[in-house]
């Protein structure tokens, strides 16, 4: 029932699962169950960040305010930023991409549903976790970027800061695990014809989005980690009283606290350029240049990190080239507002409330880019950051910007995911509660920032004006909850006695509205073909279609292999969590230090000789991969014994390192030196032993007569992962060891 | 008192930045108004009529994306331009020995006056019209020094010195406060400059110079000799009594000062009595304990601040 052409049912079908209740939940490997799952659960989180963001404003509601204590008071914003960030908006846009990217191309599932399924369960656990804190001793109280040292062990005494620590870990390995996970879908499982350039552009959002992610995220693990390795094992990376920077830590933070920015802008993006066409009765306006400034502002988003810290004193030279770097991405992010309003012009526009949240979208999306635009001008930002204004500008982004198009989405296709329509009487109330209730919130702070109002504060003096603005946002964050109690009862009336959906009930054109609503679990009986960027829009125009008849068959999509391309991205993932940690060594050794350095306790002599193991461990390994290639299962083994006693020799060479420089008095608090030579051996060797691991499972593998057909891709990505330790440890070695052998 | 003072300039540095704001806010406002004005055109002119067939399939205009590419890249030189220009004004390069160094604590701040020999705390006095380098050090987290009617915010963070020039045009008190997130009482870490013409200021400063005064003997030398017994000393220091600790303020010309406990409440004998009972009631979370003084011990330590002119 799932070409266009034949009759839709009115009646929404029943869960299409055979699979029923809890368990068949818990067990699920399916992409819209777990994209369900996802957004349950940051529902969930968003209502307890919203209660905490009403704490907050009623605590700011008149000044000298005793509602909360400052201890208090600290712990909630600093919950609630981490919630929003982590546990709501990011895992919310995964939880959409989820849902919809497989669907969009015409898949039947991600490249790893059993992955996706560990990704879900992740993030759930990292949020009870970040929870947990505050029934352990107190919840973190050092804001979401937990500047050092206010987070180091002397300013931060209680546990919360580790708890946050370890959520933020545990909920970046899971988004990383997606991240990978979408790039090899959409790489390796796209339908016949879908093209890379034919791609819906939500589906090239999430994609360049995945790569920002893989990205971005190991540069938040490394310095997480190292904070941790400061606070639980007395390191120094960032306590300036051992020679540590504080200043590190926020060049650390902001390389991953950027792009970020993007990472919760971009999916959002997406929604909109898929909303406003529909709703336009239009293709969008220009979109290899909505699709190419996605892939432009991923670029500039890694360059621009330090227009956080212009208050810093980095001196003028660092100031002007990141007030360049970010005045440039306002360009493509300007393109896509002028396509998106491109799009509308001319077009036949119904005022759904998916479209009332999406217009919404484009005129607060730009007002929170204007007040951006402020910051780049450096002086301004002299005096605005770290004020009032800057909260309003975040919020404009992210709660004008991309909540207001998650709801845009959400009504878009929350008939989709349920086959009910939601009431459009109520959609209409939420939504101008909604505009109401945020605009009231925070375009008074702009003003707020700008009498001298520095954010963070738990109180402020009885200045004139300050109490009246203060007062208005808090009636204002009130309306905002109200709207959110209408949006919970307009899902609730309407999954019960909502409009039957249909099929697709917007006549929209993309291949999620080529199937039942909700679709079946293996999502397509039948794909229409695909010829063009909107292939439902060909079907029901043949007298017009989008692609000329001679284009029609000519572009046959490349394809991947899934368990190579998972891997690999895993690996550039990898790679960037070693070079944060690789470059934090380079810089603190480069200074003047008390302590023990490298030249005076290393032997590099010693260490040669396992650095040789390794290394030809990857040669031995490489054998193997051949021996199998001939089907001489006997070389196989022999090969990989060898790789595996190479490397195992490696790592008690390692040990017997740590163990002589032990004796020698050296500990992770010694001295900077000290600090980053274990984390960033340690780490290293942390990998060596995965990869061991990775070659037992082979072996297993091997012996259990999985080869025997010639399904080789684990040989493939493991081996892989292999060489990458072995490349990586070429870059320790050179940066550690090389120096004292010359 | 000024509402706004990022418009209200005090300072040749903080207006390089009020015209900076007007001409960015000027730009930034027009890009508004026309994306507002051409969506609410098309709300108008666009709406779908009932029945109405699907319109004319347009899918892009390449001139047009060149437009809306260039058109912004050109403004956008034209701010840089205009931030280059402000930051030179705003934040010149420093030059000579400071006037002036501010040490961030947990909750207050240090001030040294090095080239007179002066140390007071949480208030900033100036002469008018001199452009004074002022030197930014913190000693335990990262705060952040901002007089928004002076000059532009520095962070002040621990192992790195900064500097700004401090200068104000006429007389008057500018607020200030810490910007940077640095703990429980962040939200009291408050300051005011004190801009004097230059014979007032010369005139504090000499007050400022002077040691502490012997008390005669009465409630306030009681109070001295419990300044002295008591724990106070381990953080405070009055110069001319033998007490060096440097934790808390300075208190010498504690009773010169306008505010108490960076900005919490004004500094009046009553609201000291306050403090000095329980300071964890005033400012929970200040790093000074509840020292469980008696009323007859708190009267007499009021009694001698208030000596210390």
């Amino acid at each position: 029932m799932n070409s266009i052409a034949s009759a839709q049912t009115l009646e929404p079908p029943h869960a299409a699962e055979s699979e029923r209740g809890l368990l068949s939940w818990v067990a699920t490997v399916d992409h819209k169950r777990i994209g369900l799952l996802y957004l349950f659960t940051t529902l969930a989180f968003f209502l307890v960040g919203g209660i905490e963001a009403l704490l907050v404003r009623v605590q700011l509601a008149v000044p000298n305010g005793k509602f909360l204590s400052p201890e208090a008071y600290n712990q909630v914003f600093t919950m609630h930023g981490t919630t929003m960030i982590f546990l709501v908006v990011m895992p919310m846009l995964i939880g959409f991409a989820n849902y919809l990217v497989p669907l969009m191309i015409g898949a039947r599932d991600m490249a790893f549903p059993r992955l996706n399924a560990m990704s879900y369960w992740l993030l759930l656990f990292g949020g009870l976790l970040l929870y947990f804190s505050w029934v352990a001793g107190g919840a973190p109280a050092a804001g979401w970027f937990s500047y050092s040292p206010l987070s180091e062990r002397p300013f931060s005494t209680t546990a919360g800061m580790n708890y946050w620590i370890a959520s933020l870990l545990v909920l970046g390995i899971g988004s990383v695990a997606t991240s990978v996970n979408m790039i090899a879908t959409v790489l390796t499982l796209r339908a016949p014809g879908l093209t890379i350039r034919r791609l819906p552009l939500f589906v090239w959002m999430v994609f360049v989005n995945s790569f920002l992610i893989i990205l971005a995220l190991p540069a938040l693990n490394a310095s997480i980690v190292m904070l941790l390795i400061d606070r639980l094992l007395k390191g120094n990376f960032f306590q300036p009283a051992m020679g540590g920077s504080a200043v590190l830590w926020q060049h650390y933070f902001w390389t991953f606290g950027h792009p970020e920015v993007y990472i919760m802008a971009l999916p959002a993006f997406g929604m909109i350029s898929e909303v406003i066409p529909v709703f336009s009765r239009k293709p969008i306006f220009g979109y290899p240049f909505v699709a190419a400034s996605s892939v432009a502002i991923g670029l500039l988003s890694f360059g621009v990190w330090a227009h956080h810290m212009f208050a810093v004193g980095l001196g003028h030279i660092a100031d002007y080239t990141f007030a360049v770097t970010s005045m440039l991405i306002a360009v493509p992010t300007g393109v896509k507002i002028f396509n998106w309003t491109a799009t509308m012009w001319g077009g036949s526009i119904r005022l759904t409330t998916s479209m009332l949240f999406a217009i919404a979208f484009i005129i607060q999306f730009v007002i929170g880019g204007l007040s951006g635009i402020t910051f780049t001008a450096v002086p301004m930002d002299w005096q605005l950051t770290d004020t009032y204004y800057v909260v309003a500008h975040f919020h404009y982004v992210l709660f004008g910007g991309t909540y207001f198009a998650i709801l845009a989405g959400f009504y878009y296709w929350f008939p989709k995911m349920s086959g009910r329509m939601l009431s459009e009487k109520w959609g209409k109330l939420h939504f101008w509660l909604t505009l109401i209730g945020f605009n009231m919130t925070f375009f008074v702070q702009h003003i707020l920032g700008l009498m001298g109002m520095p954010r963070r504060v738990f109180t402020y003096p009885n200045l004139p004006g300050w109490g009246a603005l203060n007062m208005v946002s808090t009636i204002g964050a009130f309306i905002l909850a109200a709207s959110t109690l209408v949006l919970i009862w307009n899902v609730w009336i309407s999954l019960r006695h909502g409009d039957p959906a249909g099929d697709n009930p917007w006549n929209a054109w993309t291949l999620e509205w080529a199937t039942t609503s909700p679709p079946p679990p293996h999502n397509f009986d039948r794909l229409p073909p695909i010829n063009g960027r909107r292939p439902l829009w060909d079907l029901a125009h043949p007298e017009n279609p989008d692609t000329d008849a001679a284009e029609v068959g000519r572009h046959v999509p490349w394809k991947l292999e899934k368990n190579v391309t998972g891997m690999i991205t895993f690996i550039i993932s990898e790679a960037f969590f070693f070079l944060m940690l690789i470059f934090a060594y380079l810089y603190y050794n480069a200074r003047p230090m008390v302590g023990p350095v490298a030249s005076s306790v290393l032997d590099a002599r010693k260490t040669l000789v396992f650095t040789v193991c390794l290394l030809s461990s990857s040669w031995t390994f490489w054998m193997a991969e051949k021996a199998l290639h001939r089907k001489k299962m006997s070389g196989f083994y022999a090969w990989l014994g060898v790789t595996l006693i190479l490397g195992f020799t490696f790592i008690v060479g390692q040990g017997l390192e740590y163990l002589g420089l032990y004796n020698h008095g050296l500990r992770m608090s010694t001295d900077l030196f000290a600090t980053t030579f274990f984390t960033l051996t340690g780490f290293h060797g942390l990998h060596v032993c995965l990869g061991l691991i990775g070659l037992l499972v082979l072996l297993g593998l091997a012996l259990s007569g999985e080869f025997a057909h010639g399904r080789t891709e684990a040989v493939a990505s493991i081996g892989l992962y292999w060489h990458f330790v072995d490349a990586v440890w070429i870059a320790v070695f050179s940066v550690i060891y090389l120096r004292l052998l010359l | 008192m000024r509402a706004v003072p990022v418009f209200d300039a005090a300072s040749p540095q903080a207006r390089g930045i009020t015209s900076l704001s007007l001409a960015v806010l000027a730009i930034c406002g027009a890009i508004l108004a026309l994306i507002v004005g051409l969506t609410v055109y098309n709300l108008i002119r666009f709406r779908a009529k009932p029945g109405a067939p699907e319109p004319r399939q347009i899918f892009g205009h390449k001139r047009l994306e060149i437009l809306w590419t260039v058109i912004p890249f050109l403004l956008l030189v034209w701010i840089f331009v205009l931030t280059v220009q402000a930051m030179h004004v705003s934040h010149p390069p420093r030059h000579g020995q400071p006037d002036i160094v501010v040490i961030g604590h947990q909750w207050w701040w240090e001030v040294h006056y090095p080239k007179l020999g002066i140390i007071t705390a949480n208030e900033v006095h100036i002469p008018t019209g001199q452009a004074l380098l002022v030197r930014l050090e913190a000693a335990d987290v990262i705060h952040d020094f901002w007089v928004p009617a002076l000059a532009p915010k520095e962070d002040m963070i621990p192992g790195v010195t900064n500097y700004i020039w401090l200068q104000a045009d006429e007389p008057g008190t500018y607020l200030g406060a810490c910007a940077e997130f640095c703990g429980a009482e962040h939200a009291w870490m408050r300051f005011q400059v004190i801009a004097q013409p230059a014979s007032q200021f010369r005139a504090w400063e000499a007050d400022q110079r002077r040691p502490a005064p012997t008390p005669p003997a009465g409630a306030a030398e009681r109070g001295r000799r419990l300044f002295l017994d008591k724990t106070c000393m381990e953080c405070h220091s009055i110069r001319g009594v033998a007490a060096a600790g440097s934790a808390g303020p300075d208190l010498t010309h504690l009773a010169s000062r306008r505010m108490l406990g960076a900005g919490v409440m004004t500094n009046t004998p009553p609201n000291l009595s306050l403090w000095l009972t329980n300071p964890q009631a005033i400012k929970p979370g200040c790093l000074m304990p509840n020292l469980n003084l008696t009323h007859a011990q708190v009267r007499d330590l009021v009694s001698y601040f208030q000596t210390l002119k």
